[in-house]
């Protein structure tokens, strides 16, 4: 099979296709992480607060949310995308386009990031939680000083691979018409075998996921204290720090 | 004031059944420092979150100035919980706050103004010496300076109780010893009453004006701390000042054993004694201080050749309790395991 080179796009014509994508892209993924924080950390904190030892400790209740999570967490997103196109009709009245993307990527996504929140808050110490009892802190206080707060650079962190996650998922979404850089890739590089366009949509790609890791990295270091302190500190003295 | 009325708590049903606290019954005066030591497991972390109601009691009541804390709800018992300074044993600070942000939290909690708040959390943070650490976070605090933000956030609502729950254990002596002074110092200028909860004997001898000690989950003993210590017969006396191991008496001597029982020991007893008893007294070991302003001690010494009921009479008239050293029990089983 011969590639017909004219129907590829030109060189120059690249970066008004695939600049628009990118935009199309960072929308859908901004919606898509907007709402899944909304609801995660509200959704992840309830999660922890419900199981053994929470603060409203609640065992069935927690385990129907669990398992209800833990379905969201294991389908795989095609299948999950393709399995609730009723659903996502419903709230969108379409199935395809960037509407109909971020219903799907939102349900994975907050499935995805309610587990990393629990996880998180399980990580700070629950000597913390008496110490806000004991000086008075009502339930949300707790929830927000003792909990969200404490674990906030571990949840950053958590939201970056989630953010690179849903990037990901939007991709798959571009298979479905829904646009962005993965619909570029696959009506252009995969159905077309446009290699120029497809290498763009990578380098794309690839940049795109590591600016976003390194704004998270930065965030997480900004939000913990003691890489904050070790980082202002000039070079001769963090050598110092570190002998001791 | 704290009082414990058959203070009960029980953990678990049917066969996993234990009881922790079986009807503890004391109280905490106005003031005083109430020290509670007991073996690991004994019920001591228990008994303090009994006491701030972090854990509700099985039965029986917990009175806070008079008022019982058992009876209420949970809405109330949070206005209750202000006038309890907790102080936690690994500090307990929020990684990401600094000192005067920890300090300003009970304050946040309760919805005090800004401004109100920053000159309270200075007043705090001078009170404990660490003015100049205000902007520091936990990480870049000593530990005795992060159990000293511990402590002003516990004063932080004026409570007229401090829960202490090895405030100072994990601490160097140095530490501990600044820390007992705050903790007494702000007894002595804000009137409090102060749980004191250690397994270190040495801090309740430093710090507390009483004690009692807690095993199985039962008051096994307790007393003002000069009072035991001049009890021959008390465990927790003896476990507070343990002989220490000491010389073997000369070949022709007996070995007796003396501790102070009164207040009007003369401090030349030993001359004393061998005078009275016409015969050498050899001094074999010692350990005598002051706890309180009061002496206290004990003491090995060999006497060659006395009547034993001499020997015990003459030793009681100087304020002492003389024992033939074979009957004195060793202090160590009455040690707490740490
Ligand atoms: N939530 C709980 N459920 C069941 N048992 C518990 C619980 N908390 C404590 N216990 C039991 O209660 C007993 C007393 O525990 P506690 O922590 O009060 O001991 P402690 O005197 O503070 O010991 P340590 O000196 O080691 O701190 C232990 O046997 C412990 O296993
Ligand atoms: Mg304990």
């Amino acid at each position: 099979m011969s590639l017909p080179l004219n129907n590829n796009v030109p060189l120059a014509e690249i970066p008004a296709l695939v600049f628009p994508a990118l935009l199309d892209t960072l929308i859908m993924v901004g919606i898509v992480m907007l709402i899944v924080v909304l609801v995660g950390i509200p959704l992840g904190a309830l999660v922890h607060n419900l199981a053994q030892g929470g603060l409203f400790e609640n065992p069935a209740l927690h385990t129907t949310i669990s398992w209800i999570v833990s379905i969201g967490r294991s389908l795989p997103f095609l299948i999950l995308m393709a399995s609730i196109v009723p659903f996502t009709r419903f709230i969108t009245g379409t199935n395809i386009g960037i509407a109909a993307a971020v219903v799907p990527m939102a349900i994975a996504g907050i499935a995805f990031f309610t587990r990393i929140v629990e996880n998180s808050l399980r990580g700070v110490p629950p000597t913390l939680v008496r110490v806000a009892k004991a000086s008075g802190a009502s339930p949300l206080q707790i929830i927000r000083t003792a909990q969200l707060s404490e674990a906030l650079p571990s949840i950053i962190g958590g939201l970056t691979i989630n953010t690179i996650a849903m990037i990901e998922y939007s991709a798959i979404a571009g298979t479905i018409g829904a646009g962005g850089i993965g619909y570029v890739a696959v009506t252009y590089g995969y159905q077309r075998f446009d290699n120029t366009v497809m290498l763009a949509t990578i380098v794309i790609l690839v940049a795109t996921v590591a600016s976003v890791q390194l704004i998270g990295d930065r965030l997480v270091r900004l939000t913990t204290p003691h890489s904050r302190t070790q980082a202002r500190l000039p070079r001769a003295s963090r050598r110092e720090a570190s002998l001791v | 004031m704290i009082s414990l009325e058959q203070l009960t708590k029980v953990y678990g049903h049917g066969d996993q059944r234990t009881v922790v606290l079986d009807r503890l019954d004391f109280s905490v005066d106005a003031g005083e420092i109430f020290a509670v030591v007991g073996p690991s497991g004994a019920g001591k972390s228990t008994l303090a979150q009994c006491v701030n109601l972090l854990e509700r009691p099985t039965s029986g009541s917990v009175l806070v100035n008079g008022e019982n804390l058992s009876q209420l709800t949970e809405k109330q018992l949070r206005v209750a919980r202000r006038r309890i300074g907790t102080i936690f044993q690994s500090d307990g600070l929020y990684s990401r706050r600094t000192a005067a942000q920890n300090v300003a939290l009970p304050l946040e909690y309760l919805g005090v103004t800004a401004e109100e708040t920053r000159a309270r959390v200075a007043e705090l943070l001078d009170r404990v010496g660490l003015a100049g650490k205000a902007g520091h976070y936990p990480h870049q605090l000593s530990g005795g300076q992060r159990q000293r933000v511990g402590i002003a956030r516990a004063l932080a609502l004026r409570p007229s109780v401090l829960l202490s729950d090895e405030a100072t254990s994990g601490l160097d002596p140095d530490s501990t010893r600044s820390i007992v002074a705050l903790l007494k110092e702000l007894r002595d200028d804000l009137g409090l009453s102060i749980l004191f909860i250690t397994h270190e004997m040495d801090t309740v001898l430093q710090v507390a004006d009483s004690v009692a000690r807690l095993d199985h989950g039962r008051i096994v003993e307790s007393g003002r701390i000069v009072e035991l210590l001049r009890d021959p017969a008390s465990g927790l006396g003896r476990a507070l000042r343990p002989a220490r191991s000491h010389e073997s008496a000369p070949a022709d001597a007996t070995e007796w054993f003396v501790s102070y029982t009164s207040a009007a020991v003369p401090a030349d007893w030993l001359t004393r004694l061998a005078g009275q008893l016409g015969t050498t007294v050899s001094l074999l070991g010692a350990s005598i201080e002051t706890v309180d302003g009061a002496t206290v001690g004990h003491a090995s010494i060999g006497v060659a050749g006395a009547n034993a009921e001499h020997l015990i009479s003459v030793a009681r008239s100087l304020g002492l309790e003389a024992r033939p050293e074979q009957a004195a029990q060793p202090a160590e089983i009455l040690e707490p395991v740490a």
